[in-house]
């Protein structure tokens, strides 16, 4: 039973009409946990004694971080599983996750240099995080260029998924690489305040802001998903059908 | 008929793509020079650019020679399975009953001992026009040699990705170069802490590290990427 | 020679329900072809009806097909290294270096895959009597391909896998190709090859693709995307 749900879930269109109904509540989730958590962190949680209130900018800067590595892992595996059991919804799901993935990456680059500027004076500080950022940046329009340089599909999303293994495989040696070329060059800047000095009161709300950011990934790559599905299987029948019911409703 | 044992054979595949590619090497003697008059005329470019002070081009020579070492190295890649790509020879490689893994290994072998290791030789000349201090020459030799090793392999994967492109060069190029960041940072510091007079064997170790984890793994998913690229 | 028998009641290669796609396109299915020793196999049809695409996929070049091929009798992903072994494959380019000499170039051919009689009396065969040693880059087109048919005297293999052998070399070159594959036939090995000249050989069969284009393809569905579907209401 196991295996057959598994073999079922390379079915794009199986996938396609089981996640419909999914999308409403998704949608409604993540933006009751957002906007929850932006008025809390925003406009209750307190300001912070040397930062004042210029730290609330975390609130975005730490989910967008967090889900823009947590993105990469799941390009990677979602293309490892394509090239294992030879499916094709999984090639899906890596291809419409790297688009949103570099998206998140440059929000909390961006975001990270605003943040700079009143905490170390500068716009652009070569710090361990935003370096490593910035490299994942690299990695993601990598996979994004290679993605469409070939004109076969499946060349692409195969060549794309061997591809996001190698980063995978290179992300935590990069990380680490950076934190310690980061050490030996400027031991004594200011750090972004370590997650385990942070007051509760500052915590709980960029708590629900990351779970509300993972619910809203969910949704825009499941969105996402669902645009390629049609996109591929657009001269199936089900495809057919469905664009001619919607039109009749319409 | 066939010598079929396992050891004998797989040396045998090893050493036939060893030798053939280093013979078409040598045939090509105009090429090999490239990436070595590349790094040289890039290197000239940094006093121009910026100062000829001694002081300056001394603080700036560890990362300067390793980041155009880098360069040099990925612009030599793009060749690496390319030829073989054009003119049939990979298909004949994907399906011959030798071991792929080796036949690429030797490939990547190769082009460490026509770029990588040229690069390495001629670095301490190129550090000497921009008055790296002496402390700095044996890390740097050192630290190259296990450096561009590394990066043949990581790059092996990237023309693999992309010798069925026909304008794959800029390509492989940007997708190669984040993998290479922690070799560089690795290298340029070794130099830089020996010129300080620090201790570098740690970092040393680190690029051996990462050197024998290219080789166990970097093959495979080159091989793979290989496979890919005949498909289509 | 009761071996002989066995071994003639299963086939040195079977194509079992095998079909092909190529950019979502089907491009023939349900070919089911028997060679059994000796046997020769014309693959016809014109141009753009997957020849090519399916000599890639018997060569273990391209995996883009579904059903199966067996080798003596096993399914090939298993048998794969013994099959490389006991075939030779040669495409529309001639894996030749340009930079070699023809005997460079065979050698590396004998490391990957053995030889039965040695390089010198291989050339010669092909007619490149006294070109051992001129590089490659010096000869013309229809002589870098005499090269690479060099290789069907060098090799052991008993599957022959050869598309359009026959072009860039001149009369003489082609019957003596042709006696080739008869030799080949008459040594107990098979030969698949797709050309556009017709053979004059008595054992030649002939497979027409066009024969196994499904009713499907003429709608222009992709074969992927109707397997899932099926997958869907099984």
């Amino acid at each position: 039973m196991a295996w057959q749900w598994f073999h079922r879930l390379g079915s794009p269109r199986w996938f396609y009409e089981k996640t419909t109904p999914w999308l409403p509540w998704l949608a409604t989730l993540s933006i009751a946990l957002i906007v929850t958590a932006a008025v809390w962190g925003l406009a209750f949680a307190p300001a912070d004694f040397k930062q004042g209130n210029s730290y609330r900018i975390i609130y975005i800067h730490v989910p967008a971080a967090f889900l823009a590595l947590a993105g990469y892992y799941i390009m990677a595996i979602s293309g490892a599983v394509g090239l294992i059991w030879k499916m094709k919804l999984p090639f899906m799901v890596m291809k419409s996750a790297a688009p949103i993935g570099a998206l998140l990456t440059f929000v909390s680059l961006v975001t990270g240099s605003i943040w700079g500027k009143p905490t170390w004076g500068t716009w652009w500080e070569w710090d361990a995080r935003i370096t490593s950022m910035l490299i994942l940046f690299f990695l993601y329009l990598g996979m994004i260029a290679l993605q469409q340089a070939f004109q076969h599909r499946d060349t692409a999303d195969k060549a794309s998924a061997v591809l996001a293994l190698v980063g995978m495989v290179n992300i935590p040696i990069i990380y680490k690489s950076v934190d310690w070329w980061n050490t030996l060059h400027q031991p004594a800047t200011i750090k972004f305040t370590s997650k385990s000095s942070i007051d509760p009161s500052m915590l709980y709300p960029l708590l629900t802001m990351v779970i509300g950011f993972y619910v809203f990934y969910a949704l825009v790559l499941l969105l996402n998903t669902r645009v390629e599905i049609l996109r591929r299987e657009n001269r199936t029948q089900w495809v057919n059908d469905l664009i001619s019911t919607t039109n009749k409703r319409a | 008929m066939r010598d079929n044992s396992p050891a004998a054979s797989l040396l045998g595949g090893f050493i036939a793509s060893f030798r053939r590619d280093l013979l078409i090497a040598a045939r090509h003697k105009a090429e090999l020079t490239n990436p070595l008059v590349f790094f040289l005329i890039a290197v000239t470019l940094i006093p121009l650019g910026v100062s000829p002070e001694k002081t300056v081009l001394a603080l700036l020579a560890p990362g300067i020679v390793w980041v155009m070492a880098l360069l040099a190295t990925l612009l030599s890649l793009d060749g690496l399975f390319r030829s073989d790509y054009d003119d049939g020879s990979l298909e004949q490689m994907l399906i011959s009953p030798q071991s792929l893994y080796f036949t690429v290994m030797a490939k990547v072998l190769v082009h460490w001992l026509v770029s990588g290791l040229p690069v390495t030789l001629l670095a301490p000349v190129l550090g000497l026009m921009l008055s790296l201090p002496i402390e700095g020459y044996l890390p740097l030799l050192a630290s190259l040699a296990l450096g561009t090793a590394s990066m043949s392999l990581i790059g092996a994967v990237g023309a693999a990705l992309t010798v069925s492109l026909r304008k794959g060069g800029l390509l492989l190029s940007l997708i190669v170069m984040p993998l290479y960041i922690p070799v560089l940072i690795f290298g340029a510091s070794a130099v830089q802490t020996a010129v300080q007079g620090g201790a570098i064997g740690m970092q040393l170790a680190v690029l051996g590290a990462f050197l024998a984890l290219a080789i166990v793994l970097a093959p495979i998913a080159a091989l793979g990427a290989l496979r890919i690229s005949t498909n289509g | 020679m009761t071996e002989s028998v066995t071994e003639a009641a299963i086939p040195l290669l079977e194509l079992r329900n095998l079909g092909c796609e190529r950019d979502e396109r089907l491009l023939f299915s349900g070919l089911d072809v028997q060679l059994f020793p000796g046997d020769v196999v014309q693959i016809g049809g014109p141009n753009g009806a997957g020849k090519t695409t399916l000599l890639r996929a018997l060569a273990g070049i391209s995996t883009d097909f579904h059903g199966q091929i067996r080798y003596a009798g096993q399914a090939l992903p298993e048998a794969a290294w013994e099959f490389a072994g006991d075939s030779l494959y040669l495409g529309h380019l001639p894996g030749i270096k340009k930079a070699l000499t023809p005997a460079e170039n065979l050698e590396w051919y004998k490391a990957q895959s053995g030889a039965a009689i040695s390089i010198g009396d291989a050339l010669a065969a092909v007619g490149l009597y006294g070109y051992e040693d001129t590089p490659c880059y010096q000869l013309s087109a229809g002589q870098l391909r005499r090269v690479a048919l060099a290789r069907l005297h060098l090799s052991c293999a008993r599957i022959w896998i050869l598309d359009e052998p026959f072009t860039a070399i001149d009369k003489l070159g082609v019957s003596q190709l042709e006696a080739l594959i008869a030799q080949q036939s008459a040594k107990g090995g098979v030969v698949i090859l797709t050309s556009h000249q017709d053979l004059s050989l008595p054992q030649l069969r002939m497979v027409n693709l066009q024969d196994y284009q499904s009713a499907r393809d003429k709608t222009k569905i992709g074969l992927g995307s109707l397997s899932d579907g099926d997958a869907y209401h099984a």
